[in-house]
Parts: C-alpha cells; sequence; structure tokens
C-alpha cells in the first residue's frame, strides 16, 4: 500500500480523437476486446469465482440448500466475541500506530526531501508494513520471547521478570505489541504524501499575518491534514482486521480472534450443520473491510482536494 | 522574520531528533535482538554457527530439507509471479488505455478489488479452485503463482497506472502508428521503454510480496520460505529468527533499490518538463 494516489487520467479524459474512418466498427471492437480476454479470464477464474464461493457459501446448508443458518450463526457467543476482539485490537494498533507514525511522518518531512535519512527509514518502513507477519512474530521471539534477549536481559541483570503474571507475548497483549510494530511504518507510508501535500507558503502567509504555531496548526494545518489522517487510521484498521500471519505464527492455543477462528473452521473437524460456517465469518470479514475502505475512499477524495 | 524561521528550523531539527530516536530504540530492539539471539553460543559465547548454515547451501538442505524446499519454492514463485502479473497486466493496461478507455473504470476496480478481500478469506474462496489446479498442474508450490498474482495486482496496477499517466500514450502510439508500426511494435518497442521504471517498480513491489507472503500458502498446504520459517519455530527457533533476519533484510535492500529506481524517474520527469 504504497502509492494510494490516484492521479488523473489525461488520456481517458481526453476527447475520443478519431481520425481513420471506421471499417465494421462492430468487428473492430470485437477484435480489440480480444486483447483483454487473457486478463478477464485470469480474473474470473482466480478471483470472482472465489469471491462467489465466499458469498454463495455463507448461504448455502451442508445439503446445497438455500439457508441463513450460517449467518445465525455468526451470532453464538464465541463467534461475537472473536470479531468484538479482532475489532478491538485493530482499533487499538489502528489509533498507536495513527498517533506514533504521524509523529514519524512529520519527523521525516522536515528532513530534506531524497535525503538519505529519509529514502532510508521509508524503505525500512515499507519492509516492516508489508513483509508479512511471520517474520515478525519471530523478531518478537528472538526479543521478548521465554530466551529472548531483552526477557533475558531484564531476568540476569535487573532481577525483572516481565512474565510473573504469565506470558502475555503468545495471547493478545503480545499480537497488540506485534501489530504496532507493523501499523506505525504503514502509517509513515500512507501520512508521508499527504504532509508531502503541505505547501510552505501556507505557513509563511500565517506568519505574515502574525499566527502563531498553535494557531497554524489549529487552524490551517490541523483542518487540512485531518480527512488523511483519519483516513490513514481507517486504512490501518482494515491492514490489522484482514492480518493473519502474525497471529498464526504467535497464537499457539484457542482461536482469540476472527482470522483464527476462519483457520480453525477449514482445517479442523468440520462440526455437523456448520460446513459453511468458515465462509459466513470471512463474508462477515469482508463486509467490516469493505465498509471501512469505502470510507477510506470518501476521505481519500476529501484529502486530494487541497494536498492531492 | 529569517530569525523565526531560523528558530523553527532548529525547534523542528530537535523534534526530529527526539522522534527518530525514540522510534528508532522500539524498531531496532528486535533486530538487535534477532542478532543476538542467533549468534548466542553455548555459556555466554559469541557463536556464528547459525549463519555459517545458512550459507551453506548443501548442508542446509540435509539439515533443514523442509527449509530448502521452502526457500526454493518461494525464489520460484517470485520469478513466475513476477512474469505471470507482468504478461497479464502490462498488456491489458497500455491496450485499454489505447483502444477500450471505456473498460479503464471497470479494469481498475477488478485490480484494486483484492485490497477489500484479506487473504485469509481469499483461501476460503480459492480452496475449491485449487482442488482443480491440483487435479490439472499437480500440487506443486508453484501453482501458488496464480494466487500470488491475484495478491500483487492491486500493487502492480497501482504502479504502471501511474506510469503510464506521466506519458502520453495516445499521442505516442498514433505518432508510431502513422509511421507504419503495429501494434505489438507500438506496445513492444514504444510504451514498453517510456513505462521501464514503472515496471520495474511494479516487479519489486510484487517480489516482496510473494518473498512475504504466508497466509495462502500455509492454509493450501504448500510450504514456502514463510511457512518453512513457521515449521521451523517449533523444532530450531535459532535457525528461523536467522532465516526471518536474512529475508528481512533482503526485502529491505529491494525496497531500498526501488526507492532509487522511483528517483530515476523523478529526475527524469523534471527534466522534460523544463
Amino acid at each position: 500500500m504504497s502509492t494510494l494516489t490516484h492521479p488523473a487520467d489525461p488520456a481517458a479524459k481526453a476527447p475520443g480523437v478519431r481520425t481513420r474512418p471506421h471499417r465494421g466498427p462492430s468487428l473492430r471492437r470485437a477484435r480489440s476486446l480480444l486483447g483483454v480476454v487473457p486478463f478477464f479470464a485470469f480474473v474470473a477464474v482466480f478471483l470472482a469465482i472465489p469471491t462467489l464461493v465466499v458469498v454463495a457459501g455463507a448461504f448455502t446448508s451442508d445439503d446445497a440448500g438455500f439457508t441463513l443458518d450460517n449467518l445465525t450463526a455468526l451470532g453464538n457467543g464465541y463467534v461475537v466475541n472473536a470479531f468484538v476482539r479482532s475489532v478491538l485490537l485493530s482499533a487499538g494498533t489502528a489509533l498507536i500506530g495513527a498517533v506514533l507514525g504521524g509523529l514519524l511522518a512529520y519527523a521525516l518531512v522536515t528532513a530534506r526531501e531524497g535525503g538519505l535519512l529519509r529514502r532510508v527509514v521509508s524503505a525500512a518502513c515499507g519492509v516492516l508494513a508489508q513483509f508479512g507477519g511471520v517474520t515478525l512474530a519471530f523478531a518478537f521471539i528472538a526479543t521478548l520471547g521465554l530466551s529472548g534477549f531483552v526477557t533475558v536481559f531484564l531476568r540476569d541483570r535487573l532481577g525483572v521478570d516481565i512474565y510473573a503474571g504469565g506470558v502475555w507475548l503468545f495471547e493478545l497483549p503480545g499480537l497488540a505489541l506485534v501489530y504496532t510494530y507493523f501499523q506505525v511504518p504503514l502509517m509513515v507510508i500512507v501520512f508521508l504524501p499527504a504532509l508531502d501535500g503541505v505547501r510552505p507558503q501556507w505557513r509563511e502567509a500565517a506568519d505574515s499575518l502574525g499566527g502563531s504555531t498553535w494557531q497554524y496548526w489549529r487552524m490551517i494545518g490541523g483542518p487540512l491534514l485531518a480527512p488523511a489522517f483519519l483516513g490513514s487510521t481507517l486504512l490501518l484498521f482494515a491492514n490489522a482486521f484482514s492480518a493473519y500471519a502474525t497471529a498464526a505464527a504467535l497464537v499457539s492455543q484457542g482461536s482469540p480472534i476472527a482470522p483464527l477462528q476462519i483457520r480453525s473452521a477449514l482445517t479442523s473437524e468440520v462440526v455437523l450443520g456448520q460446513q459453511n460456517l468458515g465462509k459466513a465469518m470471512a463474508l462477515g470479514m469482508v463486509l467490516v473491510v469493505a465498509v471501512v475502505m469505502g470510507l477510506y475512499a470518501l476521505l481519500q477524495r476529501r484529502t486530494a482536494r487541497w494536498l492531492g | 522574520m529569517v530569525g523565526v524561521i531560523r528558530r523553527r528550523a532548529r525547534r523542528q531539527r530537535l523534534l526530529r531528533w527526539v522522534i527518530l530516536t525514540g522510534l528508532g530504540v522500539f524498531f531496532l530492539l528486535p533486530l538487535l535482538a534477532m542478532v543476538e539471539f542467533t549468534t548466542r553460543g553455548a555459556g555466554g559465547t559469541l557463536s556464528l554457527e547459525t549463519w555459517r548454515l545458512l550459507v551453506d547451501w548443501p548442508r542446509l538442505s540435509e539439515t533443514y530439507p523442509d527449509l530448502s524446499v521452502g526457500i526454493a519454492a518461494s525464489f520460484g514463485l517470485v520469478v513466475l509471479t513476477a512474469l505471470l502479473m507482468l504478461v497479464l497486466l502490462v498488456p491489458t493496461v497500455i491496450w485499454v488505455r489505447l483502444r477500450l478507455p471505456r473498460l479503464h473504470r471497470v479494469v481498475e476496480f477488478l485490480c484494486l478489488l483484492p485490497l477489500t478481500i484479506p487473504a485469509i478469506v481469499l483461501v476460503v474462496g480459492l480452496a475449491p479452485v485449487y482442488a482443480w489446479v491440483t487435479y490439472f498442474l499437480g500440487g506443486s508450490p508453484l501453482t501458488l503463482t496464480f494466487a500470488y498474482t491475484v495478491l500483487v495486482l492491486p500493487y502492480a496496477y497501482r504502479a504502471l497506472d501511474a506510469g503510464l499517466s506521466a506519458i502520453d500514450v495516445r499521442t505516442l502510439s498514433e505518432a508510431a502508428r502513422s509511421l507504419g508500426a503495429g501494434w505489438v511494435t507500438v506496445m513492444w518497442r514504444v510504451v514498453l521503454p517510456n513505462i521501464r521504471s514503472a515496471v520495474l517498480s511494479a516487479a519489486f513491489l510484487t517480489v516482496a510480496l510473494v518473498l512475504g507472503e504466508f497466509t495462502i500458502a500455509s492454509l493450501l498446504s504448500r510450504v514456502n520460505l514463510q511457512v518453512a520459517i513457521n515449521l521451523l519455530g517449533k523444532s530450531s527457533a535459532t535457525m528461523s529468527v536467522a532465516v526471518s533476519l536474512a529475508a528481512l533484510l533482503l526485502a529491505f535492500v529491494l525496497l531500498l533499490l526501488l526507492s532509487l529506481v522511483g528517483r530515476g524517474r523523478h529526475r527524469t520527469a523534471t527534466k522534460e518538463l523544463s
């Protein structure tokens, strides 16, 4: 999710300039369409069919009839709890990530553009934000695992046992910590373009009219950046909500969050009458993500008005 | 006025270093811990045994067969996915821009759709499709190429679309056509060289994404790099931490290269403007 801007498309908007006469326009159009057949065929098989499988499966009973049982089964206590925990985990890490990442992005934007610092931090952010949860899970096992660097250091040198109250790394608090570790860099990536769009002239205009730093941020910078900040936070939420690898690698017991519930529905013994419960949960996840991404798109459009 | 600006620059510099130091500790600590963890020998000594094993391919594949299979599969997948993505996407986006502008929105929507479908959901729907893939092509991990191409569509599409928006495709192609070039020549020799850096960045993003993918491979029971790291974590945590660190560093180098490619494009763009 590095380039989130949708640049205007001059070629598509330009009035169609057709210089040559139409020789059998319908035949030519049909031949033109042939050029996109491979792409559409591929997308149909590997994107459209899987989506339909999930949607149709959510409404299909074990004997292939139509049913709403799968959806009502989403009301079961353990499913609801998993979704609630997922939402809380995603919202919490999105907020922390947005604040810390926003600060880091601000620190970067005051540095020279195209400088070494910025390039190195951007690349590092790209890796940490997008490069898979398994490696990050193992990074934290090396840091805070039972024989991790920090754990051992604190225990042997300072006599502090961070696991006195139980090993929390492999439960929700541990997940929150590792999620924060990839949310902050993602925030930097998605928020930096908006900060780059803030023109120094606006600050100078505020200065020349006698505005203070506080007034500038409250009345100019803040309102301008608010949609971008909110939008980025939503994107972080969707990112954490969809994440699976970190949780799969860290959590060894139970299925505290929604993606892990789907895993257990996929891999464990099928409970009679619930073959398609996994698809119903998957549909639930898609709906949450779709709503969040829809809001994100709206805010993105609002942002583009000034900072595009 | 100058005094205000100078004072502000000093304050910003101070704030910058406070933030960078604070977050830098948080982000570098796990990476340093990985180094320490993998070089820890018996009785508190320093040992490079794990790293020596990691670079010694024959011994590695003997000691951890799963890991070497996973590494090989991931590199194969990187190449195949990048190829399939380029073959599928580059001609399509160019063609849509030139001949079928009305399909532009549809193609954009389809390419960005995977962003709203979490991988864990996609895998639920892909399971029956992959039953057929296994039937026709076998259960090799390399068949994941298809799923991964779907995953990289949004990122690759954005990179290519941005590249194409920066040039005047229509004028270029009409100029070439009026000189007698066929469509294949237009694409291969006129448009493609002009969006070279966009194609490169799409390819780099693909590489990083495929090397880091876990969800789909794991749930379709195919071993790739990440699945192997996870499996290994149960028996030899040291080795899996070492491989994780190596993979992170590799991805970092790739993205750093990517930013250099991006910079090259920026510079040519400004040069053309002036």
